[in-house]
């Protein structure tokens, strides 16, 4: 049980969206429909669970002066995978998420965490780091893609909530919605934050 | 006439930062001045037109005629990594007050996913050598404008009073957000 505040770590009081604000192009390019926060979201997660793990298993092997380029190779290994198994299996999600796919590569959240966590502690907690770091990003991308879609399309999870012809807030599934979302969404959470002294 | 649309395109319409949403990172971080933000943006249109002219070499004469397209992220990302490097050592000897100008900034490149991601979608289209890199120097144009303008803005930002739960990223978002409302206003330009 000691190792939960490992897990439970991303998920709030350092969520990487709204707190360490990392990975932001992905946050606000794909949040569009909602189906795109859960599919960037679990890609994300799987490379980030599993760079984790094997860069702890890895962590004595590697030599110290190239530790980051081999980070790269390591996550690049896992985001092939990730596109070539997307491809194959969801096209339409591969085709709405397109090149952020690929540039799961340089989302500094993943070779942060390899960084700073993975590189120093056992495989267990890196697994559980990634998970909750995963899940957290997951979590606040979701909830931002779900307001946008509400409010730009009149619907959730492609699910209509208005009429086909009803009048909605179009900007918000445009690039400045986008923006404008993602900044009050962090004033939101600053605010709790100080509220329920986080 | 191909060219100029090329440019236009990329600088105001498909605005890299604004409506493409790639490089948000540095765009946030690096903007808080306009004289780091101008020394960031030299760096960033060498290194993008410097790395999509390789990486379109590699690209047609490596990957394709063995048939290892799959190979491309890994590639590119160790192409661009590589190259961040070499400059840094050829400027430090070659153009020593260069090198000061741009040094603290060319290692956050690396990190810079405007500079992949810009280097796969020209991959994507069909482009020359020469529009390839025409088209990523004009990426990397519209990515320094947007960085400059930013940076502008929150250098007035700091005399005003603003309220405690957005200071920071919030409100850096928002200003985002309304800058990006405005370059909406150049679509149309270019079909």
């Amino acid at each position: 049980m000691t190792n939960l505040k490992y897990f439970t770590n991303g998920l709030l009081k350092e969520n990487p969206t709204f707190v360490l604000v990392l990975g932001t192009c992905p946050t606000l390019a794909v949040t569009t429909a909602a189906i795109n926060g859960i599919g960037m979201g679990a890609a994300t997660t799987f490379v980030l669970v599993c760079s984790n793990l094997l860069i702890s298993l890895l962590k004595n092997l590697i030599p110290n002066k190239v530790r980051i380029a081999a980070f790269i190779l390591i996550i690049a290994t896992f985001v092939t995978i990730v596109d070539l198994v997307m491809k194959a299996y969801t096209p339409d999600l591969y085709k709405a998420l397109g090149i952020f796919i690929p540039l799961i590569v340089v989302n500094c959240i993943i070779l942060g965490r390899a960084e700073a966590f993975a590189q120093k502690n056992s495989v267990w907690r890196s697994v559980l780091d990634g998970l909750g770091m995963g899940i957290g990003f997951t979590l606040a991308i979701t909830l931002l893609a779900c307001i946008r879609e509400i409010l730009g399309n009149g619907s959730i999870f492609n699910i209509r909530l208005l009429s086909e012809n009803a009048a909605t807030i179009l900007v918000f599934v445009l690039p400045p919605g986008a923006f404008v979302t993602y900044g009050l969404l962090i004033a939101i959470v600053n605010r709790l934050k100080v509220k329920f002294n986080i | 006439m191909e060219y100029i649309l090329i440019i236009i395109s990329a600088v105001l319409v498909n605005n890299v930062v604004l409506a493409q949403f790639l490089g948000v990172c540095p765009f946030l971080g690096v903007s808080g001045k306009i004289s780091t933000s101008v020394g960031m943006g030299m760096a960033v249109i060498f290194v993008m037109s410097l790395a999509n002219l390789v990486t379109f070499l590699i690209q047609n004469y490596l990957l394709i005629p063995l048939h290892i397209e799959f190979m491309q992220t890994i590639t590119f990302i160790f192409i661009i990594a590589f190259l961040v490097q070499v400059v840094e050592i050829i400027l430090k000897k070659v153009a020593p007050p260069l090198y000061k100008a741009l040094g603290i900034y060319l290692p956050l490149i690396t990190t810079n996913c405007a500079v992949l991601g810009i280097a796969l979608l020209a991959v994507k289209k069909d482009f020359n050598l020469l529009m390839s890199v025409v088209y990523a120097a004009s990426i990397a144009v519209g990515f320094t404008l947007a960085l400059v303008l930013m940076a502008g803005i929150r250098e007035q930002l700091d005399l005003a009073d603003v309220p405690k739960g957005v200071r920071g990223f919030a409100i850096s978002l928002i200003i985002a957000g309304l800058l990006s409302l405005a370059f909406m206003g150049f679509s149309g330009i270019v079909k």
